[in-house]
Order: structure tokens, then C-alpha cells, then sequence
């Protein structure tokens, strides 16, 4: 134990001495934590509009000042042309276009159905198809307000709400007013848990593969185990400063709120940084040079990982047989704990399932690793 | 006198290539043994094989009494090693890499401390605690990797290639350093293909494509091969000596030294043969006698028969 002791602190000293090492410890996570907190939101605001007035009636303009009152839209330009659209589309000035035909006032005033036609840049789809949806809500709604208001005006009903409707009262738990911030920040954790300790347990043992010090350490008494032992506790420290930091940025900057037990929170991390260990170990037996890990751990580990975990992506728009591969994906079961216990409030009785995945997908990782590892030593 | 190491038949194959051929030896304890032979003779892999950082293919091998393959563990507390890449860690001081290496190795406070002294004054460190290895110049390092490989006092130390890409004064510092610990007890076992660095050693080994090719001391290796039919010819010409010499088919080796040309000549009586030869191509004056075989004529001697 005493020679474990040793390595750790070699560890230390040497990466106190890599000073670009100690600077992307800190300051990578507070820049991933910035801009997936701020740059990378899914929520839909001002999507640029252009709108094709062929009518050109009090309604047409009535329609127009709808769209951009709702605040999702912003309004570039008025077009005359509908083949204009194209250009705004090709230049990326604009994501959505709204075309209103002729007679379209007329033909709303008089009871008939008009039609409208609302165009979205699908090439990017998410934001195209969220406002493809905004757009004809807003116009059904506007479309309402017409109906209500001639009632009113033929005296068929004295107020709005004599017109029966069906309004469903919706609410968003746990993250009220679904801010993206929320929903990201408690993931940046996991991506910086992750990133830590997959890419420098790697990188830190294969640094040693690079120099010939590997060598030298199988030939002294240490064992293998206290070897990866005494590499895994300095990773395991640093991925605790690590989360503290990130946690106390996301609470108290970010002001995402942290309602579930911090125990369990700190407690399933540790589980997760095992893993994330166990995978920076298995990279490091599979390199040879310091690139030759990264490449592994970004290409190979983290970055399909990422795409299958959920972070992004919703897990349950995937392919089914993706969704199958997803259970074998720790960042999945880490981001639901993590997200859980950040605005669901959970605790470990809540997390259980995901409890028992980490530590199964741990312990078969972990023990598979060493192994490749302890062959690929000699 | 004891046994140091024991290897019989010790096999290893990379693939389809075999590296040590179903090589055996006895290497004695105290002893300082040098493998000699070119790059790719299969020196380091047995050294590797003997420390336990590559496992045999076949065939065993005792190191300080203990079976390679079936304990690694003891054999590792008995012996120290060092690579021809210097296993010290460049971003840290000579100090942290002495502490270092010396708990790894178990070593309790006082005696840490006793041999941090004795590793800063051979390798001449004394001032230089606490500089980063990596900006010590390669002399320093390499007696300072060679120092923490024996922070333990190992009764046996492998030393592969200590020497590649060092100058003389470096190289006879460095070998001072290991009669220094062999008259401490160790028994030393370096590889090199510096052929007159095997001067250096009580006993060789001289390797060839993975097989031993000859072993003993180099007092006796030089006696077994004194029949070697090499002669060296004082001229005033040696150039044009060398050429007439160089395309004869019983001439298979031919060198100049100096004003001297050497040649290992395959015929009978062949001092009257290269007489004959230099007499009717007009060279007057010379003289012609039998040279005494260096251990570098030795090996290159043996290794073209192979």
C-alpha cells in the first residue's frame, strides 16, 4: 500500500509541473460549462421570418404583427416576390418564410377557409420543424381571434368565453419554464467527469508507455494492480475537484437548481469516474503514443458515447435497435442520475435501475481493462 | 562458486520470427558478463526475458535462483535494470526520482537517505538535486538511471545497451561506475555492440541472429581464435594493396588501418600467396605478419559462417 502511496505522489508532482495540463483541468470544464450553458440552447427564440404579403389587407398586417409579438420569430424583411424566398434561404438570412396569399383577408372575413403557406429551412430540421409548428399554432390562434371577434359583432355570443374550447392547462415539472440551461449544465458534469478520467487516466499511463518508464516500473516490486492503483487515485481526486466546481458554477451562477440528495449525487459520481476510469485504462492498452490515445478516447469512446447517450439527442427518437445499444452506454444512466437528482429531486431509492447499470457496466470494465492492460505490459 | 543465472533452451518467437534461438548459459555470481552482437542479434530480448518484461516462448531461465516465468516477483526484488532509453521521469528533480524509485523499491527513511547520498555522489549529481532530469546532460542521467536501478542492492543488475550515443569520456565514467558496483557484489550483465567495451568484461557472450556464437573471457576467446589466418602488411601503398588484395576470391575480409591493410586470407600458406601477388603487381617494398585477432575480427570471423 505504501508503494501506492508513492506512485500517487509522483503522479501529483508531475502534474504539477505540466502547467497546460493544470490550466485545461480548470479552466476546460468552467468553457464547456459557459458555452453549453449559454451557446448551446435548444430553445427557440427569434427565428429569422420573412414574410411574402401578397394580400396586403388590415388582416394580412394583423397575421404579420402576431408572428412577431410571439417573440419566436423576428422579422427580416417583406418580400414581393415569392421567388426572393430562395435567396434568404441559400444565404441562411432567413429560417422560416411566411407566405400570405391574395384574397387572404377577404376570404377569412367571409367565413371561408384561406390558405397559408409557411415555408422552414429544414436543413436545419430541429429548429425548422419547431417553427413550422409555433407558426401554425400562432395562426390558428390568430384565425380564433377573427371567429370570436364576428360573433361578438353579430351578437351570438357576449364574450370569448361563450365559445366552448377545449384549453389544456399544461405545465412543465421539474424544470418549469424548460429552460435548456437546466436540462445541460447537470450534463456538462458527466461530459467533464467523463473527459477527465477516460482521456488523462489514458494519457497519463500511456506518457509513461512514450518514455520507457513503464519499463522500469515492471521491473521494480510494484505490482500491476498498485501501479493502476496509484494512477486511478489521482484521476479519482481530481475528478471530485472537478465536479465541485462545476457544481458550485451550475448552482450558483447558472442557478440550476439541485434538488435531489447531495450524498447520492456525490456517491453515484464516484461510481461513474470508476467507469470512466476503467475506460482510460482500457485506452491506454490499446495505445502506443500519446495521439494515438486521444484519437482512441475522443473517436472511439467519447464522442459515440455522447451522441448515444442522451445528451443531445433524445434517446427515445432513436432507431430501436440504437435504443438497445444505449444500455450499454454509462453516460446514459449517469445523465439520467445526474439530471434526476439535479431537478427531480431524486435520491438513491429513486435511482436504483441506474444504480445497479454503472456498477455492472464498472466492474466488467474496469476488471476488463486491467486485464488487457496487465497483458499488454509484457 | 554459485549460479547467478541458469537459462536452458530460452526460446522467444515474434510471429513467425525467432528473436532467441533455444539459447543456454551459466552466468556466475560476482561477475560482470557482457552480451556483444549486432542490432536485431537478440541481446535485448534475452536481458528482456531475463527481468521478466517479456515472457520466453519456450525454455527456462533461473535468475537469482528463482524461475522467470514462475516467479516474477521474487526475481524482480533480486535484480535491477536498466533500458538503453534511461527510465527516469524528465519532469521530475534527481531528487524526486531518487524518493521515487527507492519507495517503490520498499527502502525504509534512513536508508533512502543513505543511498540518495551514494547515488548523488557517483553520478556526480552533488548541487544538482533538485534541476528536472530531462535538463541534465546525458552523461548525468545515465548514471543517475543507472544509480536508481540498484537503489535496492540488487545481486544482479542488466544494463541493456547503457552506452548507445554516449562519447568516450561518458562511456569510461560510466564503466567506472560498474566495477564500482561489481566490487560491491553485484553481478553485472550489459549488452552493447561496442566490440571494445567487451574488454571491459570478465566474460562474453557473443550473440548472431537470435544463437551464441562464441562465449568465454576475451583472453580466452582471443586464444581459441589465434589461428585466425589474419595478417597485416606495412606499406607505403596501402591503397593500391588493398585493391589488388580486395578482389582476390581467397581474400574474404580486407581493411586499411592507417599506413596498414589487414586481410583474412583463406589459403594455404598465405603469406607466400599475398607475397606472390604483391611481387608481381610491382609492389617493392612491404612487410607481411601475422596479426593476432581482435575481438572485432573474431566476431566478424564467426558471424560470416553463420
Amino acid at each position: 500500500m505504501k508503494r501506492v502511496l508513492h506512485v500517487v505522489k509522483k503522479e501529483f508532482l508531475q502534474l504539477r509541473r505540466d502547467k497546460r495540463m493544470v490550466g485545461m483541468l480548470f479552466v476546460a470544464p468552467i468553457l464547456q460549462l459557459l458555452l453549453l450553458g449559454y451557446a448551446a440552447t435548444l430553445d427557440i427564440k427569434n427565428i429569422p421570418m420573412v414574410v411574402c404579403d401578397l394580400d396586403n389587407t388590415k388582416q394580412s398586417r394583423e397575421l404579420t404583427e402576431h408572428y412577431v409579438s410571439s417573440g419566436y420569430f423576428k422579422l427580416v424583411d417583406y418580400l414581393d416576390d415569392i421567388n426572393d424566398i430562395d435567396y434568404y434561404f441559400r444565404s441562411g438570412k432567413a429560417g422560416i418564410a411566411v407566405i400570405i396569399p391574395v384574397h387572404f383577408g377577404r376570404d377569412l372575413l367571409a367565413g371561408r377557409n384561406p390558405q397559408l403557406a409557411v415555408i422552414a429551412d429544414g436543413s436545419d430540421s430541429n429548429t425548422g420543424g419547431i417553427g413550422l409548428s409555433y407558426a401554425s399554432v400562432i395562426a390558428l390562434s390568430y384565425a380564433r381571434n377573427i371567429v370570436v371577434q364576428r360573433a361578438e359583432k353579430y351578437g351570438l355570443i357576449k364574450s370569448s368565453n361563450d365559445l366552448p374550447q377545449v384549453i389544456a392547462q399544461s405545465r412543465a415539472w421539474f424544470n418549469q419554464d424548460l429552460k435548456s440551461v437546466n436540462f445541460m449544465v447537470p450534463a456538462v458534469l458527466v461530459m467533464v467527469l467523463m473527459i477527465i478520467t477516460t482521456m488523462l487516466t489514458s494519457l497519463a499511463i500511456v506518457k509513461e508507455k512514450e518514455a520507457g518508464t513503464i519499463e522500469q516500473i515492471v521491473v521494480t516490486p510494484l505490482r500491476d494492480s498498485e501501479f493502476i492503483l496509484g494512477k486511478m487515485i489521482p484521476f479519482t481526486i481530481i475528478g471530485f475537484i472537478e465536479m465541485f466546481l462545476v457544481l458550485v458554477v451550475a448552482v450558483y451562477f447558472f442557478q440550476v437548481p439541485l434538488r435531489g440528495s447531495l450524498p447520492a449525487l456525490l456517491i453515484l459520481s464516484l461510481l461513474f469516474i470508476i467507469v470512466g476510469l476503467g475506460l482510460g485504462i482500457f485506452v491506454s492498452s490499446v495505445s502506443k503514443t500519446q495521439q494515438q490515445a486521444t484519437m482512441t478516447a475522443q473517436f472511439i469512446i467519447i464522442f459515440p458515447m455522447m451522441i448515444l447517450s442522451g445528451f443531445v439527442f433524445p434517446i427515445q427518437n432513436m432507431p430501436k435497435g440504437f435504443q438497445y445499444i444505449t444500455y450499454l452506454i454509462p453516460i446514459r444512466y449517469a445523465l439520467e442520475i445526474v439530471r434526476g437528482i439535479f431537478l427531480k429531486g431524486d435520491s438513491f431509492s429513486n435511482l436504483i435501475p441506474q444504480t445497479l447499470a454503472l456498477l455492472a457496466i464498472g466492474t466488467v470494465v474496469l476488471s476488463l481493462s486491467i486485464y488487457t492492460f496487465r497483458r499488454s505490459l509484457r | 562458486m554459485a549460479l547467478a543465472i541458469k537459462a536452458v533452451n530460452l526460446t522467444k518467437k515474434f510471429g513467425s520470427f525467432t528473436a532467441v534461438d533455444s539459447i543456454s548459459f551459466e552466468i556466475e555470481e560476482g561477475r560482470v558478463i557482457g552480451f556483444i552482437g549486432a542490432n536485431g542479434a537478440g541481446k535485448s530480448t534475452t536481458i528482456k526475458m531475463l527481468c521478466g518484461l517479456t515472457k520466453p516462448t519456450s525454455g527456462e531461465a533461473l535468475v537469482a535462483g528463482f524461475d522467470v516465468a514462475n516467479h516474477p516477483e521474487q526475481v524482480r526484488q533480486n535484480i535491477g535494470y536498466m533500458s538503453q532509453r534511461f527510465s527516469l521521469y524528465g519532469d521530475l528533480t534527481v531528487k524526486e526520482n531518487i524518493e521515487f524509485y527507492g519507495g517503490v523499491y520498499g527502502l525504509g527513511n534512513s536508508e533512502l537517505r543513505q543511498r540518495f547520498e551514494w547515488v548523488v555522489e557517483v553520478a556526480d549529481l552533488k548541487g544538482r538535486e533538485n534541476l528536472l532530469t530531462r535538463d541534465l546532460p546525458l552523461g548525468w542521467r545515465q548514471r543517475l538511471a543507472l544509480g536508481c536501478a540498484v537503489l535496492h542492492h540488487p545481486k544482479i543488475v542488466f544494463l541493456d545497451e547503457p552506452t548507445s550515443g554516449v562519447d568516450p569520456v561518458v562511456r569510461d565514467k560510466f564503466w567506472n561506475l560498474i566495477g564500482r558496483l561489481s566490487q560491491e557484489g553485484a553481478t553485472i550483465v550489459v549488452t552493447t555492440h561496442h566490440l571494445e567495451e567487451a574488454e571491459f568484461c570478465e566474460s562474453i557472450i557473443m550473440m548472431h541472429l537470435g544463437r551464441i556464437v562464441v562465449s568465454g573471457s576475451p583472453e580466452g576467446i582471443r586464444k581459441q581464435f589465434a589461428d585466425l589466418p589474419l595478417f597485416e602488411i606495412e606499406t607505403s601503398k596501402p591503397v593500391e594493396v588493398f585493391n589488388l588484395l580486395e578482389s582476390e576470391p581467397w581474400i574474404s575480409d580486407a581493411a586499411i588501418f592507417g599506413g596498414n591493410v589487414h586481410v583474412y586470407a583463406e589459403t594455404g600458406d598465405p603469406a607466400s600467396v599475398i607475397e606472390q601477388v604483391l611481387n608481381k603487381n610491382g609492389i617493392a617494398k612491404y612487410t607481411i605478419t601475422k596479426a593476432a585477432p581482435t575481438l572485432e575480427d573474431i566476431f566478424i570471423n564467426v558471424t560470416r559462417n553463420v
